[in-house]
C-alpha cells in the first residue's frame, strides 16, 4: 500500500517537474547544452518554491541563471524520482537503501513535501488547524500523505545524521 | 580556423576581496529542521553545532548567511542548495 502511493507519488513528480517540450523554435544547440531561451519563475506555486530565482533584487542576473541551471536542475529532481521508482520495484516488505539511494529519497521526498505543503498552503502556523480538519475535506487526505511523508524523511535524515 | 580573443579579462579579484559574495538561506515552513541540518552538514561540510546554529538563525530570524565567497562559488553554492530544495538566494554582502 505505502509503495504503492511511493510510486504514484514519483511517477507525478516526473511529469510536474518535466520541462516544457522544445518546440521548433528552439535552438537545438542550446537545448544540447542545457540552456533555455526563456527563463521566468514559473507561475505555479510549488513550482516556484522547487525553482526559486538565485537573485531576488536582480531580475536579470535571476534570468540568466535560472536559463543556465534549471533545465538540469529539473533532471536532478527527475533523477531522484526515478531512482525512488526502481528501488520501489523490488521484491520484498523491506526496501534496503544504499547511501546514494537514500541521498535521492531524501531530495524526493522533500520535492513532493513542498508540492503538497504548497498546494495545502501550509504555514508555520496552521500546521495543527490542518492536522484536525474533517474526513469529509478534499484537503484531510492530502494533509494524511503529507505528515506522513514529512515522517519518512525526518526519520531518513536522522538515520543518515547518526551514521556519518 | 578560428583566433582565440586577445582581450585579457581584467581581474576582479581586489573588488572580490572587499565586497565578497554571499549565500543566504531563507525560512520556508516546509523544509524540516533535521533536514536544513543534515544539509548544512553535508555540503558545506560543517560541523552539527555550526549547522544546528545556521539552521535555528534561518528558522527564527527567516534567513541566514550561510556561505561567502566569489560570485562564482555562490552561484555553485546555490545551485546545490536548490538541487537540495533549499530556498537559497545569492548577492553582494553590504
Amino acid at each position: 500500500m505505502e509503495k504503492a502511493v511511493l510510486t504514484s507519488l514519483a511517477e507525478q513528480m516526473i511529469a510536474f517537474v518535466a520541462p516544457n517540450e522544445a518546440t521548433e523554435s528552439t535552438d537545438p544547440l542550446a537545448l544540447i547544452v542545457g540552456i533555455d531561451e526563456v527563463a521566468e519563475t514559473p507561475s505555479d506555486p510549488a513550482l516556484a518554491r522547487m525553482f526559486p530565482a538565485a537573485y531576488r533584487d536582480d531580475d536579470e542576473a535571476a534570468g540568466d541563471f535560472r536559463r543556465f541551471t534549471e533545465r538540469d536542475l529539473r533532471a536532478t529532481k527527475i533523477a531522484n524520482s526515478s531512482n525512488v521508482a526502481v528501488c520501489l520495484k523490488r521484491h520484498g516488505e523491506k526496501i534496503v537503501l544504499t547511501a546514494d539511494e537514500a541521498l535521492c529519497w531524501l531530495g524526493f521526498l522533500n520535492d513532493t513535501r513542498i508540492a503538497i505543503g504548497t498546494r495545502l498552503e501550509i504555514t508555520e502556523e496552521n500546521h495543527d488547524d490542518l492536522a484536525k480538519l474533517p474526513e469529509d475535506d478534499p484537503r484531510a487526505g492530502l494533509f494524511d500523505v503529507y505528515d506522513w511523508l514529512t515522517f519518512l524523511q525526518d526519520s531518513l535524515v536522522r538515520l543518515h545524521m547518526d551514521a556519518d | 580556423m578560428s583566433v582565440a580573443p586577445t582581450e585579457v579579462a581584467q581581474p576582479l579579484l581586489t573588488e572580490e576581496v572587499d565586497r565578497p559574495w554571499i549565500t543566504i538561506v531563507w525560512n520556508d515552513p516546509i523544509n524540516l529542521m533535521s533536514y536544513v541540518t543534515y544539509v548544512f552538514m553535508t555540503y558545506f561540510k560543517y560541523d552539527r553545532a555550526k549547522a544546528e546554529l545556521l539552521m535555528m538563525d534561518v528558522h527564527e530570524r527567516g534567513k541566514a548567511v550561510v556561505a561567502n565567497g566569489t560570485r562564482e562559488e555562490m552561484e555553485r553554492d546555490v545551485t546545490a542548495l536548490h538541487a537540495y530544495g533549499l530556498w537559497a538566494t545569492l548577492q553582494k554582502d553590504d
